[in-house]
């Protein structure tokens, strides 16, 4: 079975949608046993493939057995393969984290409810790992529409915010898939190698440019890159937790990893892709700017979480828009360590019990004391946010720092580093209220409040997270040298 | 959903419009692989002929796609569609490769079967799906879907 790695991937927790709707009527606990096997088998076999294609090179794996570029293939590739590792690991963790909230609903909801998160995986992994670029619009569509599903089931605003993000992330598939019909009509091809090769052969032209622009306009708007991301604060601030902490984590990354993809694996170097890149970076400069600045602003810590993504997605576009190897490791570092931080982020502030937090800032007051380990989790992923190290995101900044300098681009080193003095200022408040405000239900004692702590299936994923935010920081140069270094795009 | 839309004249006319949509689901599934149509064509088709049903006859009509068994083909259909995926991913080919499934017909054949068994399964999962989403939109009076 070994050969078949690449597509069981995709096909467990594919597999697994189906059937959970009907163990559930059978069995609650056997269809939510089923789910975290499938993102569990689903982890394994991610990781085994990706050893498979860091030993022996790229992977691919022909669907149906037609070879490209007639059929589809999947290819795993360190940067493909690593994306899966990603979205495969928080998926299984999630899958852990979202029990005590299915056991809050019927059977049949729960069974909805277990049946499109996996649906959902299996859109990110299916965009992760396949080779063809209708065949990644396919996906995207799968994951979006599981996403606008979940999104939804947090209430009556939820389902306000989510019908404004499906007719925007519609609008954004329509744009990519717009683009790439311009791009099959100059080449005839669809699988992403063979377009890299037949497109270095037709000359710049309209039909290039619009096809480019509406690529990178439509994954622009799936990633919430500022000024395209006015859906995403609602969407995401009024989900059930787990729904959250998934969709923050993997979703845009898996968006910002389509998009390297397309400019870096297969788009030719020319004048149009250096434009596009010098667009981007303007447009993540003002978003790693406006992002901070706005989460500046917010009372609700979800919503401050989701204006730090904001800014998060721009250092993410500024190291593909500076595009030098430095920054570009810098780039894939961040995605690695910002999917684990703001998992761990909106779990941890998921997990405390609902009668205490009203998601004001200041209903975090002595949170610490009610749910320390969470809490402990939350302030590593908060200072890799903000870039202290050993965390993450410390070293994530120094490489995209050191892109920036290499290219010359002193603002852009400024802007980090502004943005970074931004980040200490609003999660420090943050913390504050967390760890030295006293809890006002409990004024007088020492004894913690009645509350009870959050169920160890939700604190168990959220310090894996945590723990995971620190090994990164402090094993970035093994996973710089033997993964990101490989994903990188030939320079 | 109020009540129904039943009367002696539309009764009649569902009782024989109802065997010939099947047919035309079945010929429209069959004949796919030459001529325009398929599983999804048909899976419309024929669901179409259930949503019809319960328009005219009521919930209690005979015969009758319950929701919950609505969900069952949503789910089985695709399961159906995966499931000759991994038969021949284990008789040795790639994953959809059902052209290596051992049954005992020449390879044309085999594909053929193949691909039926596949669209098959997308009529089921289609026909599931979208009586689900009548039964959403129309939920009955007492509040079933």
């Amino acid at each position: 079975m070994t050969q078949h790695l690449p597509i069981l991937i995709v096909l467990c927790p594919l597999a697994a949608a189906l059937v959970v709707p009907l163990v559930a009527r059978v069995s609650a606990r056997a269809a939510r046993a089923l789910t975290m096997l499938a993102t569990l088998s689903s982890l394994v076999c991610a990781v085994a493939a990706l050893r498979v294609a860091l030993r022996e090179g790229d992977w691919h794996y022909h669907l149906g057995g037609w070879a490209p570029p007639w059929g589809i293939e999947y290819v795993v590739d360190p940067l493909g393969g690593g994306m899966a590792v990603i979205v495969a690991l928080l998926a299984t963790l999630v899958s852990l984290y979202a029990g005590p909230h299915v056991r809050g609903l019927s059977s049949l909801r729960g069974a909805a409810f277990d049946s499109l998160f996996l649906l959902l995986t299996t859109g990110l992994l299916g965009i992760a790992l396949t080779g063809d670029l209708f065949n990644l619009y396919v996906f995207l569509e799968v994951s979006s529409l599981a996403a606008y599903a979940l999104l939804a089931s947090g209430g009556e605003r939820a389902v306000v915010a989510t019908f404004r993000y499906a007719l925007i992330g519609t609008i954004a598939a329509s744009f990519y898939l717009l683009g790439l019909g311009y791009l099959y009509a100059l080449t005839g091809t669809l699988n992403m190698a063979d377009l890299a090769i037949q497109l270095e052969a037709v000359p710049p032209g309209s039909a290039m440019t619009v096809g480019i622009v509406l690529l990178v306009v439509g994954l622009a708007i799936k990633m919430a890159v500022f000024p395209l991301h006015g859906w995403m604060p609602d969407a995401y601030t009024y989900a059930p937790p787990p729904v959250t902490m998934f969709i923050a984590a993997v979703m845009s990354k898996v968006s910002a990893y389509a998009l390297i993809r397309v400019l870096f694996f297969v788009l030719p170097a020319g004048d149009a892709v250096e434009t596009a890149r010098a667009v981007l970076s303007w447009v993540a400069v003002g978003g790693v700017l406006a992002g901070s600045i706005l989460a500046l602003a917010q009372t609700d810590v979800r919503r401050m979480l989701v204006y730090s993504s904001v800014g998060q997605m721009g250092y993410i576009v500024l190291g593909l828009s500076i595009g030098n190897a430095a920054a570009l490791t810098g780039a894939l570092l961040h995605v690695v360590g910002h999917a684990a931080a703001k998992g761990c982020l909106f779990g941890a502030i998921g997990s405390l019990p609902r009668q205490t937090v009203q998601a004001e800032i200041g209903g975090l007051a002595g949170a610490a004391r009610r749910a320390p380990l969470a809490m402990a989790a939350f302030t590593i992923a908060a200072l890799s946010l903000v870039g202290l190290p050993p965390t993450a995101g410390f070293f994530s900044k120094w490489y995209l720092l050191r892109g920036a300098l290499d290219a010359d681009a002193w603002l852009f080193a400024v802007v980090l580093l502004v943005s970074s003095l931004l980040g200490a200022v609003y999660f420090f408040r943050v913390l504050e209220q967390v760890y030295f405000v006293p809890d006002p239900s409990a004024p007088d004692t020492d004894v913690p409040s009645p509350a009870s702590p959050p169920s160890w299936r939700m604190v168990v994923p959220v310090l894996t997270l945590g723990a995971a935010v620190l090994l990164i920081g402090l094993f970035n140069g093994v996973l710089v040298s033997s993964v990101i270094q490989h994903a990188l795009p030939e320079l | 959903m109020r009540s129904t839309f039943g009367s002696p004249v539309l009764d009649a006319a569902t009782r024989l419009l109802v065997p010939f949509m099947w047919l035309f689901a079945a010929y429209v599934l069959i004949h796919g692989h030459d001529s325009p149509g398929g599983g999804f064509q048909a899976g419309v088709i024929l669901a179409a002929s259930l949503i019809l049903l319960r328009l005219v006859r009521g919930q209690g009509s005979r015969p009758n796609l319950s929701s919950r068994d609505a969900v069952t083909c949503a789910c089985a259909g695709p399961l159906l569609y995966g499931g000759i995926g991994v038969a021949s991913l284990l008789s040795g080919g790639n994953f959809l490769d059902y052209g290596v499934l051992p049954l005992p017909m020449d390879p044309v054949q085999v594909r053929v079967i193949g691909t039926l068994g596949i669209e098959a399964g997308v009529m089921v999962g289609v026909t599931g799906v979208l009586v689900l989403i009548f039964d959403v939109l129309a939920p009955w009076d007492d509040g079933t879907v």
